[in-house]
């Protein structure tokens, strides 16, 4: 099989829906299984519970190759965060529910708990990290808008907002404050800062035009 | 130098936060790190009678299992981090290690518990009726610190199908004055029951612990709202000396109540790597979080009230069953008594209360607590005096508000400052209260407005903390904070008491905090409000010991008297002679040559131990200010809230919709406008969700948990609330303290949900639907006046 046909028969087969209900038909209820990584070269071949055997995979990441070992149901928010150390992106739920560890795929926000990581190879995946240029240190546009705003509390929800934020002001040239809050409302924020993080966004579009 | 009290700067580490860089307790990886799983009880209350690991124990990569026999057992109504003996459906029993989670996750599927199950509680009145379940073994009241089993016989419980709370034997009651007389000069008397839900707190980041030990030292990485205190209470629960616990905790990602001094399940990890001898790092899932997460006490509570004509309270009777959860913890019922007293000064005023323990998770302090349970009653019920009274509803509550000279509570407590009605009127005219409240019962096709007031006043902080800098020869003023990062950017604006006496700029000075090995001062327990009053002083009080030693210095060093001598700028000079003086960096030098007191080998008596030790760490390294907040205060500090609410209830679909909301606070000075704007408008939505979306519900039949996640406990979106609010501070220091600062993490909580409450019960024409949360179901089967699927006062029914 090569392996585009390998990445389509493992998206169909090991979607995270799949994979949850497969956890859930085990009886793992009680122990919250599903929030779970296997350690690279730890016990892979001693192992059969989850069954599968890890894949080198070529990553793009914050425009840089990253080639790094994974399984065939691992999500991408344990790759980052465990394997490839970009701890920035969040885990609040594990769920697609809070949002705290979205990042951006080809520029479009998801929920890195919610895809798998062999569904982004061949896709250029930006996190947190990857907004501030590298070279000049200047901060992306939306994160200049934080600091000028003094936006987020205990901020364990900013990365994500951060990010759904950066793919509104990239996509969208001009937008309103309700606009903003629709494409903000797969983040949450406990200690419901909203207003700050509304006001950051439209600070943020201003920005984003200024430098056009 | 400009003070920087009072102005907007963004926190120092909020460039940390904004790229990634900021590390919460689940960032941290150590050499060697294996995981930990828990199980889970899945009955609400059970006897373990054998733990078969055997097979889970063969698996390969598995390093150990940690039991309820491995960790240190409490007396009754203690909690440990694992029992045998399981109080609620979801309370861990046992943890297991293995090198990788997978394998941890997989093999702790393999071990094989024999549960007895017990008989279990979830409803305190249930459990108080005759014959009624007790959630302990032991019993269902806590007396004189003894478990007992409480039942109400003889009481008529006919009185719950009217939906009225039936009273019995209690185990708080205090009173001043004379009820039954003030109810008999009482021209309206208003009596109402209520259900209060309980509430999980739900901080974003769940309570993860990374934790290992280096030469018998414990090193834990854990989310917790206060450091200094943690590292106290860690050595407590483990039986450490204090010099023996490291903590790290830079970052909190929300905490509300939940993590003020960390939490039970904190304890697996430091247990488990002194077991297996590994750095073990305990992930806790949402799903785990909401079991061991805590929560807001439930209340079913009856409040009774007498007016006069002329709005006056005569008498107030309250009367709480609060819903205690499996180990207590809250007291939330005799908190709330106290700030009703506080707030409406009644002249006479009883007030009683039984916390029921119930196979339920445990419940904590919750922002505002008590209050905001107690609020979303005797707001709503203001207003429907109010209506009968033909009164302004803003007028009720100024006739009763106290003001300065007022005492409250028990003890007759008197207050260092009250500016309520200060900001009822600043809070009138911002929210332009006389028109918008003509606007009550508008009609919009199915939508009906109504516009609503919640005042909220909570305790604002306390006092005798220390304070600790170090004037370092880089001349920056290096401000240690034992306080935590918990999100209300409290650790850094703080410091700037101590930098505002030290006359220099914020890019003078440097924050070390986060980690007990940087050298910090003893601190509040962050809670209840108390860090910006505590540790403004504290800071105040540091600031005023290095001022006065810079000023010796340079006396020593340039002739003339200290207070000949000025600072200002990281420089030392004297008065109407600017060109005399010396640097900073040249005094921290001078400090650490010259020793003594000034660069810490000597140190005030009167500080705290763990103070003692930071600064004697910290010895000959520059100028050291040091002290303890000596400032005294002659009452209690009390901050307020009162918001203001526009809503649209949708009579077809039960939604409500919050059109505006203004906040407007007396917390005294100001320390940081933009962040201040936050906690008044953040904790008010805070509030709204309590009131109005967070659910809490059981499965009767197995005592089973069902809103465990956050889509369906609720907490709100930022789709649920207007996209523009307002605020404002009266800005009247409090004179009792140097700063003028008062705590306002507590008040907007009862604010926000009490204005909701009492907006939603205008739309319905005056009617209160009598619980939380406002539902639209809740809010349809009122309106249709149809069958409920719930019992006037059951719970759990979200």
């Amino acid at each position: 099989m090569d392996e585009a046909k390998v990445t389509e028969v493992l998206e169909d087969a090991l979607s995270r829906r799949t994979f949850i209900k497969g956890v859930i038909a085990a009886g793992a209820t009680a122990s919250s299984a599903g929030y779970l990584f296997r350690s690279t070269g730890g016990l892979a071949a001693a192992t059969a519970v989850q069954g599968t055997a890890e894949r080198l995979l070529t990553l793009t990441v914050n425009g840089q190759q990253r080639r790094v070992d994974v399984l065939p149901h691992e999500t991408l928010a344990m790759t980052l965060r465990y394997k490839l150390g970009l701890t920035g992106t969040k885990l609040g739920c594990d769920r697609g529910e809070c949002g705290a560890c979205t990042v951006l795929v080809d520029g479009a926000n998801h929920y890195a708990c919610s895809m798998l990581t062999h569904q982004v190879r061949g896709r250029a995946v930006t996190t947190i990290e990857g907004l501030q240029n590298p070279d000049t240190e200047a901060l992306h546009p939306v994160q200049q808008a934080v600091l000028d705003e003094g936006g987020f509390q205990c901020a364990f929800c900013a990365p994500g907002f951060i990010m759904s934020m950066t793919a509104l002001v990239e996509s969208t040239p001009d937008f309103t404050r309700e606009q903003a809050a629709h494409a903000l409302s797969g983040n949450l924020c406990r200690c419901a800062d909203y207003q700050k993080i509304l006001n950051c966004a439209m600070r943020a579009g201003e920005l984003a035009r200024a430098r056009a | 130098m400009a003070k920087l009290i009072g102005t907007d700067i963004a926190s120092p580490d909020l460039l940390a936060k904004i790229t990634g860089r900021a590390k919460y307790a689940e960032d941290f990886r150590v050499d060697g790190m294996v995981f930990a799983k828990l199980l889970l009880s899945p009955m609400p209350h059970a006897r373990v009678r054998g733990i078969d690991a055997a097979r889970a124990l063969a698996m390969p990569g598995v390093l150990g299992i940690l039991t309820a026999d491995d960790v240190p057992q409490l007396e009754a109504p203690g909690e440990a981090c694992l029992t045998n003996e399981p109080r609620y459906e979801g309370e861990p029993i046992l943890a297991l290690a293995a090198v990788d989670e997978e394998t941890a996750a997989a093999a702790i599927e393999l071990i094989r518990l024999d549960l007895e199950p017990l008989p279990f509680a979830l409803d305190p009145l249930e459990s108080l009726r005759p014959g009624g379940p007790d959630a302990w073994t032991e019993g269902n009241v806590l007396v004189e610190g003894e478990m007992k089993s409480l039942k109400w016989d003889g009481v008529d419980f006919s009185s719950v199908a009217q939906g009225q709370l039936p009273m019995g034997e209690v185990t708080t009651e205090w009173a001043l004055g004379d009820v039954d007389a003030g109810f008999a000069q009482a021209d309206v008397v208003v009596d109402e029951t209520m259900v209060h839900q309980t509430q999980t707190h739900h901080p974003l980041e769940p309570r993860s612990t990374l934790a290992y030990w280096r030469n018998g030292k414990l090193f834990a990485h854990v989310s917790v709202q206060s450091t200094a205190r943690m590292r106290a209470s860690l050595a407590g629960a483990l039986d450490l000396d204090i010099a023996d616990v490291v903590v790290v905790a830079e970052y909190c990602g929300g905490g509300f109540g939940s993590k003020i001094t960390g939490s039970p399940i904190m304890h697996v990890a430091p247990l488990f790597s002194k077991k297996i001898g590994r750095p073990v790092m305990l992930r806790i899932t949402r799903y785990e979080e909401t079991y061991v997460g805590r929560s807001r006490p439930g209340f079913q509570m009856r409040a009774k009230v007498g007016f006069r004509s002329d709005g006056r309270i005569t008498a107030m009777d309250l009367f709480i069953v609060e819903d205690h959860g499996s180990y207590g913890g809250g007291g939330d019922n005799g908190t709330a008594g106290v700030l009703a007293h506080l707030m409406y000064q009644p002249e006479n005023i009883r007030v009683r209360g039984v916390p029921v323990f119930t196979n339920t998770p445990p419940r904590a302090a919750q922002r505002g607590p008590g209050g905001v349970q107690m609020l979303t009653i005797l707001e709503p019920l203001m207003d429907k005096a109010a209506r009968e009274l033909r009164m302004d509803r803003l007028e009720l509550r100024r006739v009763n508000a106290p003001r300065e000279g007022a005492t409250f509570g028990p003890r007759e407590t008197p207050l260092t400052s009250v500016h309520v009605h200060e900001a009822m009127d600043m809070g009138e005219k911002l929210f332009d209260w006389q028109e918008k409240k003509t606007w009550s019962g508008r009609r919009n096709g199915s939508k009906v407005t109504g516009v609503g007031i919640g005042v909220s006043p909570y305790t604002a902080g306390s006092v005798g903390y220390d304070g600790l800098l170090v004037i370092r020869p880089d001349g920056l003023v290096h401000i240690h904070q034992g306080v935590g990062n918990l999100g209300t950017h409290s650790v850094m604006d703080t410091a700037r008491a101590a930098a505002d006496v030290l006359n220099v700029g914020w890019d003078q000075v440097v924050i070390e905090w986060g980690d007990t090995s940087r050298g910090l001062p003893w601190s509040a327990s962050q809670g209840g409000s108390q860090t910006t009053h505590a540790h403004t002083r504290a800071n105040h009080a540091a600031g005023l010991d290095a001022k006065r030693k810079i000023q010796d210095i340079a006396a020593r060093t340039l002739g003339g008297s200290p207070q000949s001598y000025d600072v200002a700028g990281g420089r030392v000079f004297q008065r109407g002679n600017p060109g005399r003086g010396m640097s900073f960096a040249q005094v921290a030098e001078r400090a650490v040559a010259l020793g003594g007191e000034y660069d810490g080998h000597t140190l005030p008596e009167d500080i705290h131990a763990m103070t003692i030790e930071s600064a004697t760490a910290l010895v000959g390294q520059g100028l050291m200010g040091v002290a303890k907040d000596n400032f005294g205060r002659s009452g209690a500090t009390y901050s307020w809230v009162v918001g203001f609410a526009v809503v649209e209830v949708d009579t077809e679909t039960g939604h409500v919709e919050i059109k505006e909301y203004t906040g407007v606070a007396d917390c005294g000075t100001v320390l940081h406008p933009r962040s201040l704007g936050a906690q008044i408008l953040g904790g008010s939505i805070q509030g709204m969700g309590v009131a109005m979306s967070q659910r809490w519900v059981y499965d009767p039949k197995w005592g089973a948990a069902l809103a465990k996640r956050l889509y369906s406990a609720r907490p709100p979106s930022i789709l649920d609330v207007p996209m523009d609010m307002t605020w404002a501070a009266v800005e009247i220091p409090d004179p009792d303290t140097p700063v003028g600062a008062k705590g306002i993490g507590e008040p907007p909580l009862g604010a926000g949900g009490a204005a909701i409450a009492c907006a939603v019960a205008d739309a319905l024409g005056g009617r209160l639907v009598g619980r939380t949360p406002l539902t639209p179901d809740v809010i349809l089967a009122e309106l249709e006046g149809s069958k409920r699927p719930w019992r006037p006062l059951d719970v759990h029914v979200g």
